[in-house]
């Protein structure tokens, strides 16, 4: 997933999106997630950052990803909307 | 640096709910590292808030009202200008413009500046004219025509569907759900502004607007696009943000490229969720949230009143996106002697 490249991320976690003017707020994983992508990680090295990070298990982790990924995706901060 | 003292009168006080240009115009000039302006507001009604910010206007006249004609506006430009000796004039409403561009030569001979646009340039972005303007200029506009009649109404289901946008040809644009929403706003802005009455196609999106600075050369000296974030129930801005939006700088480009817009300008684009982009008006003047221009680093008003006299302008090169205006309310107390010596001195 790619996240736009002028999406702007503070450490306390406010999202802006200068394109559209939209902002939002994230929570510390969430942020680490944004962040992950914006570096050009992928779901994978994410997952794998996730289950080494919190106490759960794979299945949680990837369906709570999953969740947050399409939200991302519906709040238009991915590539795949820009093109769309 | 010395700053040039200059005298400056701009209209549009009305800091309403639907506010004026006239106060951020003033702002961004009092924020000028060019110029040390003195500011005599021109108003048209003893409640325009503007005539009552003494730290913003120095002095206020009346003015005659659009309708009375230029030679009446003359008359008062005169005697205003016989006591302060006006440098620049800014107009920042829509229906003095004819009058202003039509009494422009005249008031530069009494050297009284402006930077407005021509007539033809005036008289081709109006609403009634919006799709001929849109394909001279490569611009998409949504479909639309005039009526005059409430009669016509009825033909409008078969050619527009609903919803519809019922507007003015000056102010106030509504959207019309059915044929008696449609007929009365027909009534409601027919009262107001008079006709004809545009009927446009509802284009579905998010509206992103631009102020802008064209050189009348064919250059856009600068420009800022915004995204209300809060709006008010007449549909006017209460908070925006600045937007980074290269599609829509290339729109406002080509367009002043194409035509060679003269002064101040405000695009009114809906941007689809295709990221189509198409007009559904273009102010001929600031509109009232410029100011939101100078905060994010581009002195719209400033820039004008160096070409109005004559000086060359770099166009700006940048501007902060994300920087946001909020607009407030203020109860200003007034004493009653002032809002008396307005009413029936005309200046204060």
């Amino acid at each position: 997933m790619k996240i736009l490249k002028n999406i702007a991320l503070s450490d306390t976690g406010f999202v802006f999106n200068p394109s559209t003017g939209d902002s939002f707020s994230v929570n510390p994983i969430g942020l680490s997630i944004l962040k992950d992508f914006k570096d050009g990680k992928s779901e994978a090295d994410i997952k794998k950052r996730l289950l080494s990070e919190y106490q759960t298990d794979r299945e949680t982790i990837e369906k709570d990803l999953y969740d947050f990924m399409k939200m991302i995706e519906q709040l238009h901060l991915t590539e795949y909307h820009e093109q769309a | 640096m010395n700053k040039r003292k200059l005298t400056i009168a701009v209209t549009g006080l009305n800091n309403i709910d639907s506010p004026g240009p006239g106060i951020p115009v003033i702002r961004a000039l009092k924020d000028s590292t060019k110029f040390d302006v003195r500011i005599i507001g021109l108003s048209y009604d003893a409640l325009e808030p503007g005539i009552y910010m003494h730290d913003l206007v120095d002095k206020t006249y009346q003015i005659p009202l659009p309708s009375a004609g230029q030679q009446s506006l003359l008359t008062r430009l005169t005697y205003i200008h016989n006591t302060e000796k006006i440098d620049v004039i800014i107009p920042n409403f829509d229906a003095e413009l004819y009058n202003f561009i039509k009494l422009q030569d005249t008031l530069k001979e009494m050297g009284i500046h402006s930077f407005l646009p021509t007539l033809n340039q005036f008289e081709e972005r109006q609403k009634w004219s919006l799709p001929e303007f849109g394909s001279k200029y490569g611009i998409e506009v949504p479909k639309s025509k005039m009526i005059h009649s409430i009669a016509e109404v009825h033909t409008l289901a078969y050619e527009f569907g609903y919803p519809l946008v019922v507007k003015g040809k000056f102010y106030d644009a509504s959207v019309a759900y059915s044929p008696d929403q449609a007929m009365g706003y027909f009534n409601k802005i027919n009262s107001k502004w008079g006709l004809p009455i545009i009927i446009q196609q509802y284009t579905q999106g998010t509206e992103v607007n631009l102020t802008g600075i064209g050189d009348g050369k064919g250059n856009l000296i600068g420009a800022v696009p915004m995204r209300k974030t809060y709006i008010t129930d007449k549909g006017k801005a209460w908070a925006g943000v600045a937007l980074e939006d290269p599609k829509l700088m290339d729109i406002a480009k080509q367009l002043v490229k194409g035509n060679k817009w003269r002064g101040g300008f405000e695009l009114e684009m809906i941007r689809t969720t295709k990221n189509e982009y198409y007009l559904i008006e273009i102010n001929p003047r600031f509109p009232a949230w410029v100011y939101l221009a100078v905060g994010s680093g581009q002195n719209h008003p400033e820039a004008l009143v160096q070409m109005a006299l004559g000086e060359n302008v770099a166009p700006f090169e940048s501007y902060a996106s994300g920087k946001m205006f909020v607009r407030y309310s203020y109860d200003q107390i007034v004493d009653l002697k002032e809002f008396e010596t307005i009413s029936t001195m005309g200046e204060l």
